[in-house]
């Protein structure tokens, strides 16, 4: 294929990811920014709202833009609750202690995997896109459904972001990101914020598991690269930044197509893991965190 | 735990839950006429590779059940104990220790994935326990591996993949790309099949390979020449299909080459699901047919019902639920090679091992029958390696068609080991 | 019994006990036990970097498999012994780390956790990069005659569990000694209070990267014995789960005491094998293993949350190192 079509089409992929990731990013970025905490099960989340889409899809006896409408709300609302229980259960009783949290996360997602393959079972299952539209370029055929993943995860993205900024309920968390024991005293229910912000956090990455199943099947595995994705795009974003999870998802969704075209593709990853590292390394706060 | 070492009474599942490894300290061995001959398997019941496992499972069990309605081997009974290898090499190598020398078992069935293999085999060779893989990699007719491991049940990929490239050049066209994971066996199609091609008269024009951890491929596809006359196709692991459907989504309705895959690319996943209709009228190779061929031999019948599986490869309790077709018939035929070894050699008990092995070595052609519902076939007892026929077939009105059955000379490459003069 | 000789006659019954067990034990159970000691030398060096250190690292699988592919590859290419190639492996080990510190303690907390993920990413896909020398994902097995150390024959009962006591032991005492020392001190007060220690004329960037040099060096070790011992090496040992094991055997045991690490490794296979043994009476717990290690991380965090060592020492045992 000749190089213009080529970075067309490096670029289009490029994109999704970089909105895929986003989206499941955001939830990890929110997490940490309001809780201070790393949330292991994160990729769980992703990856049981998938599962759950495929549930719903092959329950409802609707059309697939009806199942899929259908899936996209019970699944993160199914999602959540469990977040929910499992805040109130374990994370709370720990204080959000942060490696006492990432220690239960690790065990709720050997729980999550390992009761999925057991009722699910080890197969990739297929949901069926809510549409079907294939644009056709003169060099190549593209899925339709990828662009309205991006469309997707820029309105979800900027509903989050009227969310906290917006609402009573986003300045509330916002207030308990700044200081904790000052929103207390000013009669926030912090207990509250935090299993609100845990659920909503597993909410949007059970949308992007949601959002992702079309195009990639639904499997008890698939939740392990998201996770470590979307935690290398909330700490080069710079830890607790909207806008910098975004950037950084973006520059690693980008390059990680870009990069792949100049060099064989396992040497493409090697280079674009060391990059990344290397801008830690150098900025260790991320790229739009504060100076520690 | 069996029956013969484990009553679950309390003390037992206190000991079993609290120290796994006190109970295994157990005593085992019951060699006494008349006591279940058992058989260790390794199974990827967890892990990437448990799609394949469950299969292996079903399999092995309906040819354990037909072998016991049979009178068992050398008149003893037989019995299967599964452990999970979690697709992972150090795991699998613990599992050959527990099988052998805390379950009693008499020899080892290996499993698909080749890491696990070549993980396991140094520890078999150590316990000198017999270990029969299904995982068609070249490693065992290499060399790589050892005396004590053989793979009686399923011919190679090396041997596979050069028996493809005369019908494929005679039909397809001499100009192939192809694409492939970036891996070992990613890397036994790229180098097997180009060399056959070559020797052919045709030619690889591109060499594609997609890295083990990508979970999207169509910015691979875009590197396929546009003078390409056949895309040759392989993936493994859970994003086959994303794969396949992303290669449909590429294409779309433009001008595509002839495509010719690896049902590996397609294994245990429906061809009728939405968005692989572009396939239609594409090749695959199958080494078992999933759809029953109308000329099916005469056994089809009997070792799909007996695993379960209806005529379209799915299972007989859920049509959603497609089997690991071209790969599992390997377990079976493996479990009646065991026992064709068992009594040419008059196996009683692990002193045998030995005989047992040597037993296996002597034996060469291994004729069709419901011992071997794949085909007839051929084992080289040098390589330890078996060699049978391979299908191709062409997806007609949504469903894989034979359209041709290779010889048995397709795959033939010069021995590369002798290991019967290794010692054991 | 004083209460400096305490911590010592402990370690050495440890070491006796031990090797009881491995004496006694039928091969099977012991030819695990070997195994779970050689990993529990790598959790040891892991727990020196967090335990003591409290360096979060989440790359160590880089470190281990530098010592599986430095022994491994110098016996299939240059006919090294196991004595040389376990040496080799040592230093590959703490030469990687050294390597990966350098660059890496530039970050703190979860930005050194990212960067040393990311780093050992970097490596698992460089293994499988150069394929046609390391093997790739399907690695490969060493040569038998690699697997001699003075005579003894590695791929045998009795010399392999002598070995993996051996190194065992050496380093469980290295690492009772280094806690005691005046840099053991340093290594703790980085973890307690990193200022401080620097206003008390400490240079952080230096212990940390000695900290993280020597378990590198552990790691090494570890991963060159696991090759020798049982005579496989492959990528797998530098994928992210090799990270999480030191780090969950750590927590499980108890992080910043130095028996701990082969606590939680003892208790992670027997939560593993139990399973597999139960799940063949009840098949519903069939390929659970992972769900019951899940649930007991949960139990564990919520009511012993230093491990158990680390809560018995809590709960009086104030001796304990």
């Amino acid at each position: 294929m000749a190089f213009g079509p080529f970075l067309l089409l490096a670029l289009m992929e490029g994109l999704v990811t970089a909105a895929v990731l986003a989206l499941a990013a955001s939830g990890l970025s929110l997490l940490f920014g309001v809780m201070r905490v790393v949330n292991v099960a994160h990729g769980a989340f992703f990856m049981l709202g998938a599962v759950l889409a495929w549930a719903v899809d092959s329950v409802v006896p609707a059309p697939p833009a009806l199942a899929f409408l259908a899936a996209l709300v019970i699944a993160p609302l199914l999602v959540a609750s469990l977040a929910a229980v499992a805040d109130g259960l374990i994370l709370k009783r720990l204080n959000y202690d942060p490696e006492a949290t990432i220690v239960a996360t690790i065990g709720l997602l050997y729980m999550i995997q390992q009761a999925t393959l057991a009722l699910y079972g080890p197969n990739a299952n297929p949901v069926t896109a809510p549409f079907e539209l294939r644009l056709q370029f003169p060099w190549f055929g593209y899925s339709g459904y990828k662009l309205f993943v991006v469309v997707a995860a820029a309105l979800v993205l900027l509903a989050l972001w009227a969310f906290m900024t917006r609402t009573k309920a986003g300045l509330i968390m916002r207030a308990t990101q700044v200081d904790r024991t000052m929103a207390r005293a000013f009669g926030i229910n912090v207990d509250r914020v935090y299993m609100g912000t845990f659920a909503l956090g597993a909410a949007l990455a059970a949308l992007a598991g949601v959002l992702i199943v079309p195009i990639q099947q639904a499997h008890y595995l698939m939740g392990g690269d998201p996770l470590l994705l979307s935690f290398i795009v909330v700490i080069i974003g710079g830890l607790g930044s909207l806008r910098g999870t975004i950037v950084a998802a973006l520059i690693i969704g980008l390059s990680d197509g870009v990069i792949s075209m100049f060099f064989s593709p396992t040497l493409a990853k090697i280079i674009a893991t060391l990059l990344v590292a290397m801008v830690l390394v150098f900025r260790p706060q991320g790229l739009f965190g504060a100076k520690a | 735990m069996t029956k013969t070492t484990f009553n679950p009474t309390r003390r037992g599942l206190l000991m079993a839950g609290g120290a796994g490894l006190l109970t295994a300290a157990l005593p085992s061995y019951v060699a006494a006429q008349g006591a279940p001959i058992k058989i260790g398997f390794q199974l990827h019941r967890t892990g990437i590779g448990a799609s394949y496992g469950r299969w292996y499972e079903r399999t092995a069990q309906a040819a354990l059940k037909l072998i016991n309605d049979g009178g068992g081997i050398n008149g003893r009974p037989v019995e299967i104990l599964f452990d999970d290898d979690a697709t992972d090499p150090a795991r699998g190598a613990e599992v050959v220790d527990k099988l052998t020398q805390s379950d009693g078992c008499e020899v080892v069935m290996g499993t698909l994935f080749s890491h696990v293999v070549i993980g396991s085999a140094p520890r078999a060779a150590e316990l000198k326990v017999p270990y029969l893989v299904c995982s068609e990699g070249y490693h065992v007719a290499s060399g790589m591996l050892n005396r004590w491991t053989l793979q009686p049940g399923i011919t190679d990929v090396r041997s596979q993949i050069s028996a493809m490239a005369p019908w494929v050049s005679a039909n397809l066209g001499k100009k192939v790309a192809m694409i492939f994971p970036d891996f070992a066996f990613g890397y036994d199609h790229r180098d097997f099949f180009t060399a056959a091609m070559v020797a052919q008269g045709g030619e690889v024009i591109a060499q594609i390979a997609v890295p083990p951890t990508e979970t999207s491929f169509t910015k691979y596809f875009a590197q396929i020449p546009a003078e390409t006359e056949v895309l040759y196709h392989v993936m493994v692991g859970p994003g086959v299909l994303t794969f396949v459907k992303e290669l449909g989504e590429f294409y779309g309705s433009g001008a595509k080459p002839q495509m010719f895959g690896f049902i590996d690319s397609l294994e245990a996943v429906d061809t009728a699901t939405p968005g692989l209709e572009f396939l239609e009228g594409t090749h695959f190779w199958e080494a078992h047919n999933r759809v029953k061929p109308a000329d099916a031999g005469e056994h089809e019948a009997a070792y799909r019902a007996a695993v379960g599986v209806d005529d379209n490869g799915a299972s007989v309790s859920d049509a959603a639920d497609v089997a690991t077709y071209s790969h599992m018939f390997s377990t079976w035929e493996t479990l009646f090679a065991i026992k064709a070894g068992m009594e040419a050699s008059g196996y009683a008990g692990p002193a045998d091992r030995q005989k047992f092995v040597e037993a296996m070595e002597a034996m060469t052609d291994m004729p069709y029958g419901i011992e071997r519902p794949q085909g007839a076939k051929v084992f080289n007892g040098k390589t330890h390696q078996v060699f049978g026929s391979q299908n191709i077939s062409q997806v007609q009105g949504g469903k894989l068609v034979r359209v041709h059955q290779t010889l048995m000379e397709d795959g033939a490459y010069p021995d590369a080991v002798d290991y019967t003069t290794m010692s054991f | 019994m004083g209460e400096s000789v305490k911590p010592f006659a402990l370690h050495l019954a440890l070491i006796l006990a031990l090797a009881v067990a491995l004496a006694v034990l039928p091969p099977y159970p012991a030819t695990m036990l070997a195994r779970i000691l050689v990993l529990a030398v790598f959790a040891m060096g892991y727990n020196l970097a967090y335990g003591y250190t409290g360096l979060l690292s989440l790359g160590h699988a880089l470190f281990l498999a530098a010592g599986v592919f430095a022994a491994g590859l110098s016996a299939q290419f240059w006919g090294l012994s196991a004595g040389p190639a376990l040496l080799l492996g040592v230093l590959a080990g703490g030469g990687m780390a050294a390597a990966v510190g350098l660059l890496a303690l530039r970050t703190a907390g979860v930005s050194f956790m990212i960067v040393t993920l990311m780093f050992a990413q970097a490596g698992y896909l460089t293994i499988l990069y150069f394929g046609p020398i390391t093997g790739g994902d399907e690695g490969f097995t060493l040569p038998a005659a690699s697997r001699v150390i003075l005579g003894f024959d590695m791929s045998t009962d009795t010399p392999r569990f002598v070995a993996a006591l051996f190194l065992f032991a050496i380093g469980l005492l290295v690492s009772l000694a280094l806690v005691r020392s005046p840099f053991g001190r340093s290594m703790v007060a980085m973890r307690e209070n990193e200022e401080r220690s620097r206003m008390l004329g400490i240079n952080p960037f230096t212990v940390k990267l000695a900290a993280l040099v020597i378990s590198g060096l552990y790691a090494g070790a570890a991963g060159a014995a696991y090759a020798l011992l049982f005579g496989y090496a492959g990528a797998n040992f530098a994928t992210i789960q090799y990270s999480i094991l030191p780090m969950l055997y750590v927590l499980l045991g108890g992080a910043g005491t130095t028996i701990g690490p082969f606590l939680g490794a003892l208790l992670m296979f027997v939560l593993i094998e139990g399973t597999s043994r139960l799940a063949r009476l009840w098949p519903v717990l069939e390929g659970m293993d992972y769900f019951v290690i899940g649930a007991a991380l949960v139990v564990l965090v919520l009511f012993a949350p230093r491990g158990i060592l680390g809560t018995l020492r809590e709960r009086g045992l104030k001796w304990l190192p």
